[in-house]
């Protein structure tokens, strides 16, 4: 007999759907299935079971193998690159819960560490512009009921967010959407023929790098001033009729992705959405929100913003916080050669950074915190295997519409395997008695 | 005046963070005590003697003082941040934050200047004899007030984002940049006598900025407004003027709009 577990949380995605069933061995130790999840949220699961998975701590030889160790030696190894180092980039959160991360800030302020997360390289530039301009944000809740005006700029959920549009965006029957996606109106705006580009009533194939020009644009049609003939490729009719379209709906939304945050303009393409946003309040209702990738890098933006103020690329170095992307962000770090030791936890930048970074990670003493084998754990001088948050221990993690929700755990670790929050509570208490409780 | 000079003896391993390295920190300490102040590397606070020969001391005030850098500094931040008066004078290139949030002064660069160079500059004269990076004359992060006096002058290139928030003062190119030329900005001058790609003036307020040289892909909030004769800089020459961000707010002034400038030589 199997039983099944009932509204479990996928930590996959930004999207964090809360309806996912999954049936469970007798013995609690094996995920039989998994039902509601999309594909890439049930792989995660199902990733957990891999034959061949790492249960004990690895620590590179001079020859480039691997050797067995124990937590203990993985502990100390790690306590003491982080007490010997002037300067360590502690780097990830995104895939861990709020708890693991609040633990990993405590050993950041004690070592004078840089606390970095994976926005660095998707959405850091929004945090920037909301900084700068402020943000009119809702919950995904109010999207489903009330939005018929959908904005999707530079991102792609058909495979980024596969459940994004059947459970918020285009199909639910809401409230005052009782007609599902018949009552929406949808907009794309990428230079990409993606299959989120072929269900929108209305594609702006926006010329490469011009979104910035085009935001503006929309601007310039809201408030009646002339237009050029065309900007960014798209002919000043079109863009006029859209604006008309987008102020004629009763809730309108633009959700946008790393099309937008990490192409040429960066923050500046958000700072403008945003006002763009502001403008549309004058005539209807309007929200924004960005597409968050890791199921919890919202969290990590939340837990850094309210222990230290900002929400990524925390410079504590010298025990106050300070924070300014450019220069405390990781691959500027990395790329300058200003850190000397790198910590990472619950992200892949082996697979994520580019590769001069990536180079310095390897020279430099590193240790990698990550329940796979990845392409960063494989360049880490140490690799310490740990338990899937939300899979085998529960935590909390944020949605990408700042929404906390509660990670629930479906099965029990490996025999003997410790979670983030163990590993680093361990790291942290080693590191009191090598500071002498200063 | 009295002059400091400061040589590079022992490079920093990672980066120095020496933003005691100002007039004003200076102004009435013999050479002994300039080379105790502290710097930083990493979390350690050491002390400027760590890495620099300390000669000559310095005058009673900071405008009696004159600070002369030599050596390689390229991994060097802070340098005269906060200054209010007296002069600073690089010989080689700084790294980023050099006269950051300066106030008055004169401060020259005979190299270049890495990222955020005047940031929230108040005053003075900051001339930099190589190129700029991006940020320069910008705001800080989240902070609405960019540069709000003096004036900054670049022989060579600049960088992106100049002029960020820019409220006031004036920013000289004498060579191109790269994009966004003063974005939000609300005050002030940014004369480029070379070329600017594109985003030039977008979101800006008011203001007035110069292109000589050609935009390849000008903002769409920007009308054409009629051709004027100016002097600019020591110079005059024909230029076309633009009212912009047509897509922005803009405040009222006796009845009448005000919009930002930005005027292209003809
Ligand atoms: S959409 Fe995202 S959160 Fe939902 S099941 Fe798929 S991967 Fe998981």
């Amino acid at each position: 007999m199997s039983q099944s577990v009932t509204d479990v949380i996928c930590p996959f995605c930004g999207t964090l759907c809360d309806d996912l069933e999954v049936i469970v061995s007798d013995d609690g130790k094996k995920i039989e299935d998994i039902y509601n999840a999309c594909a890439i949220g049930a792989e995660k699961f199902m990733h957990a079971q891999a034959a061949g998975r790492v249960k004990r701590p690895r620590m590179q030889q001079p020859d480039g193998s691997y050797k067995e160790v124990s937590y203990d030696e993985a502990v100390e190894y790690t306590a003491q690159m982080l007490h010997k180092a002037r300067k360590p980039l502690m780097y990830g959160w995104s895939s861990t819960s709020c708890e693991a991360q609040s633990v990993g800030h405590e050993i950041a302020e004690k070592v004078g560490a840089i606390v970095d997360n994976t926005a660095t390289v998707c959405h850091g530039t929004t945090l920037i512009a909301v900084q700068d301009v402020g943000i009119p944000s809702c919950t995904l809740g109010e999207i489903k009921n009330r939005a018929d005006r959908i904005i999707f700029w530079g991102c792609n959920p058909c495979h980024a967010h596969p459940r994004h549009q059947s459970r918020y965006s285009i199909f639910p029957r809401g409230y005052f959407t009782n007609k599902g996606h018949k009552n929406r109106k949808v907009v794309v705006v990428d230079p990409r023929d993606s299959d989120t580009a072929k269900m929108a009533d209305y594609h702006f194939k926006v010329e490469q790098g011009r979104d910035y020009e085009l935001l503006s644009a929309f601007r310039v049609a809201l408030r009646n001033e002339p237009l050029p003939e065309k900007v960014a490729g798209i002919p000043r009719e079109k863009i006029i009729e859209a604006a008309d379209m987008l102020k004629s709906g009763r809730f309108g939304i633009i959700f946008f992705g790393m099309g937008v945050t990490q192409s040429l303009s960066k923050n500046h393409n958000i700072d403008n959405a945003i006002m763009l946003t502001k403008d549309l309040n004058e005539f209807t209702k309007f929200s924004i929100m960005a597409m968050r990738g890791h199921y919890n890098v919202t969290g990590s933006g939340q837990v850094l913003g309210w222990q230290f103020g900002y929400p990524f690329a925390v410079d504590l170095s010298r025990g106050f916080a300070r924070y300014n992307p450019g220069e405390s962000t990781s691959n500027d770090l990395l790329r300058r050669g200003e850190v000397d030791a790198v910590f990472v936890l619950g992200s892949d930048p082996g697979a994520h950074f580019p590769i001069s970074s990536v180079k310095k990670i390897s020279q430099l003493p590193s240790v990698c915190v990550d329940p796979h084998i990845t392409p960063t754990s494989e360049i880490s001088k140490l690799h310490v295997p740990v338990a899937f948050v939300g899979v085998e221990v529960g935590g909390n993690c944020y949605r990408m519409d700042n929404v906390p929700i509660e990670a629930r755990k479906v099965v029990d670790p490996p025999e003997g395997m410790l979670t983030d929050v163990e590993f680093l509570s361990r790291v942290n208490s080693r590191l009191e008695k090598l500071s002498g409780g200063k | 005046m009295e002059t400091v000079t400061l040589t590079m003896k022992n490079q920093p391993k990672l980066y120095l963070e020496a933003d005691n390295i100002s007039p004003d920190k200076f102004a009435g300490k013999k050479a002994s005590e300039i080379a105790a102040l502290h710097a930083y590397e990493g979390r350690d606070q050491t002390t400027l003697s760590k890495y620099f020969d300390v000669a000559g001391e310095a005058g009673a005030t900071a405008a009696d003082t004159r600070i002369v850098v030599k050596g390689d500094v390229s991994r060097v931040k802070y340098i005269g941040m906060k200054m209010t008066a007296g002069e600073v004078v690089v010989e080689n290139s700084p790294d980023m934050y050099t006269g950051a949030w300066m106030q008055g002064g004169k401060l020259l660069v005979k190299g270049n200047v890495d990222a955020f160079a005047g940031i929230g500059m108040k005053g003075g004269e900051f001339v930099i004899e190589g190129n700029a990076g991006n940020y320069l004359g910008a705001a800080y992060r989240g902070d609405w007030r960019g540069m709000q006096g003096g004036l900054i002058r670049v022989k060579g290139d600049a960088g992106s984002d100049i002029g960020y928030f820019m409220n006031g003062g004036t920013i000289v190119v004498h060579g191109n940049t790269d994009v966004h030329v003063g974005t939000h900005m609300e005050g002030g001058k940014i004369i480029i006598k070379g070329n600017a790609p594109s985003k030039v003036g977008g979101q800006m307020v008011g203001g007035e900025i110069y292109v000589y040289g050609t935009i390849d892909v000008m903002m769409p909030g920007f009308k054409y407004v009629h051709d004027e004769e100016l002097e600019v800089d020591g110079e005059s020459g024909k230029f076309s003027l633009f009212h912009g961000d047509t897509g922005e707010r803009h405040p009222k002034r006796k009845g009448q709009i005000v919009y930002g400038k930005l005027y292209l030589k003809i």
